[in-house]
């Protein structure tokens, strides 16, 4: 059992949720409620990392991040590190990953709110954060919890990504999902289901209980 | 607000678990080598360890895989090739510190896994008469694209005549290990794979192996070489690689040096 490796993982699925929770907050709300030109073109970008291959992506962040791209020069000289092959570069990866599973459900979360809700709520003098806080977040929280759970189980379990942008470097970017590829390589496949298994309870852990929270919390507010 | 304290709760969680200390901070410097030293380089690596008390950490993969990943700015120390030509080429672009040195001559065998109806020999007859009988449903090997031991596996097959007539049959390993873990895995008649993986303890009950004769293909002339970030721990255990322990593990696994080199 490669344990830097799983907990590498679980970093990383931590922060990319600590990164993603605002944002599937504002930009679910936002898309909730509002109608703009080129509306139909933000949701298809936000879903689009669902639909492309993680090879795609891993291509083209190592096109952009990498040390001859502006961002990855950037990068170097404001942190002095490489974004490519690092733990940063992972977590980068990971949120733009993650964009359509922390922000769909979200969004799904906010449009169920009746508009006479968000409306009695201004007309009692509330301010919008004001009604955000009390009124919208209790009431479209099993979206956002939703969104952060699908985050984070899917991020445990990414590998295309990672393969391409990572490098497999134990302790910085060799997830547990890497471990497992590698111990299959290296004929142990004892290792690998040791692994396989860990990761499958987690996952499972992780989502049944998120799962019977928004069933028992959708209970009490209907 | 009882269901906002969650909330909040969750992801101070989670922020928590992400500005959480990671786990010892390893700064032991990476080793990029070659699937063929899968385990020979771990041997060599636990030795080095055991007599010196430092630590390196290994990464393994396709040569031409870890070149491209060096031009890319992986932060590697040092890069074991299968293949000469690849430090050559990082050596002509400034990425190592120096030409480096040639630590083996590797070879490629034939290997089948145990009940497979194909013969192991290294002369490929038996292999001949099976793809002209219809006989052969899968051949592994490893990418001749990037990995060394894929394309000297390739010009076996051509002077052998075999490779046009392989191709429908051909699964390609990401690297030699993959090849290896698709010969043997009992859904391929067999392929080509590194002598040193034959060799091994994890590999060799798995099946039976000929050697290829040595002519048939160029000779894989393994190089290393410190690249330009190299730290004290890298230098040390780069030096460790010629001494006597670790040429003895070298040779173990079938990893030759030539005379005067």
């Amino acid at each position: 059992m490669d344990w830097t490796a799983l907990w590498l993982s679980l970093r990383l699925a931590a922060w990319t949720v600590a990164i993603l929770l605002p944002v599937s907050i504002f930009m679910g709300r936002f898309l909730a409620y509002r109608d703009f030109r080129g509306k139909g073109l933000v949701e298809a970008l936000v879903i689009l990392p669902l639909v492309l291959p993680p090879t795609v992506l891993g291509f083209y962040l190592l096109v952009s991040f990498g040390r001859n791209s502006p961002i990855g020069q950037w990068w170097q000289s404001v942190f002095g590190s490489q974004l490519v092959f690092s733990f940063e570069g992972l977590v980068v990866a990971s949120v733009i990953f993650n964009l359509p599973f922390a922000i769909q459900p979200a969004q799904r979360g906010f449009e169920a709110i009746a508009v006479e809700v968000r409306e009695a709520a201004r007309c009692c003098g509330m301010s919008p954060m004001a009604s955000l806080w009390k009124i919208e977040l209790p009431l479209a929280w099993p979206g956002v919890m939703t969104a952060m759970v699908l985050t984070f189980a899917h991020t445990l379990g990414e590998f295309g990504i990672v393969l391409m942008v990572g490098g497999s470097i134990p302790g910085e970017t060799k997830t547990i999902a890497i471990a497992i590829y590698d111990r299959v390589q290296g004929f142990d496949n004892r290792g690998a289901a040791i692994m396989s298994a860990t990761l499958v309870a987690i996952s499972l852990f992780t989502i049944t209980i998120t799962y019977g929270l928004s069933a028992r919390i959708g209970r009490r507010l209907s | 607000m009882f269901l906002i304290r969650r909330l909040v709760l969750a992801a101070t969680a989670a922020l928590g678990l992400a500005w959480g200390p990671a786990l010892a901070q390893d700064d032991a410097p990476v080793v990029a080598a070659a699937s063929d030293l899968q385990f020979a380089i771990e041997e060599i690596a636990a030795a080095f360890e055991v007599e010196t008390g430092m630590r390196v950490r290994l990464s393994m993969g396709s040569t031409g895989n870890f070149a491209r990943q060096i031009r890319e700015g992986a932060p590697f120390q040092i890069f074991m090739a299968a293949d000469e030509q690849f430090i050559a080429e990082l050596h002509a672009e400034g990425l190592t510190r120096d030409a480096g040195d040639l630590y083996a001559i590797g070879r490629i065998v034939v290997m089948v896994p145990h009940g497979s109806t194909l013969t192991p020999d290294g002369e490929m007859d038996n292999l001949a008469e099976m793809l002209a009988a219809g006989q052969i449903t899968r051949f592994a090997i490893a990418n001749p694209d990037h990995a060394p031991y894929g394309m000297r596996a390739r010009e076996a097959l051509i002077t052998r005549g075999l490779w046009d007539d392989l191709q429908p049959f051909m699964v390609l390993g990401e690297n030699v290990s993959q090849a290896a873990q698709f010969a043997l895995s009992g859904n391929a008649e067999g392929g080509i794979i590194a002598y040193s993986l034959a060799l091994s303890p994890q590999v060799a009950p798995q099946g039976k192996y000929d050697l290829i004769p040595e002519d048939w293909h160029e000779p894989l002339r393994q190089r290393m070489a410190l690249l330009s970030n190299a730290g004290p721990v890298a230098e040390a255990f780069y030096a460790y690689l010629m001494e006597p322990i670790a040429r003895e593990i070298m040779e173990r696994y079938g990893f030759a040096l030539p005379e005067g080199e």
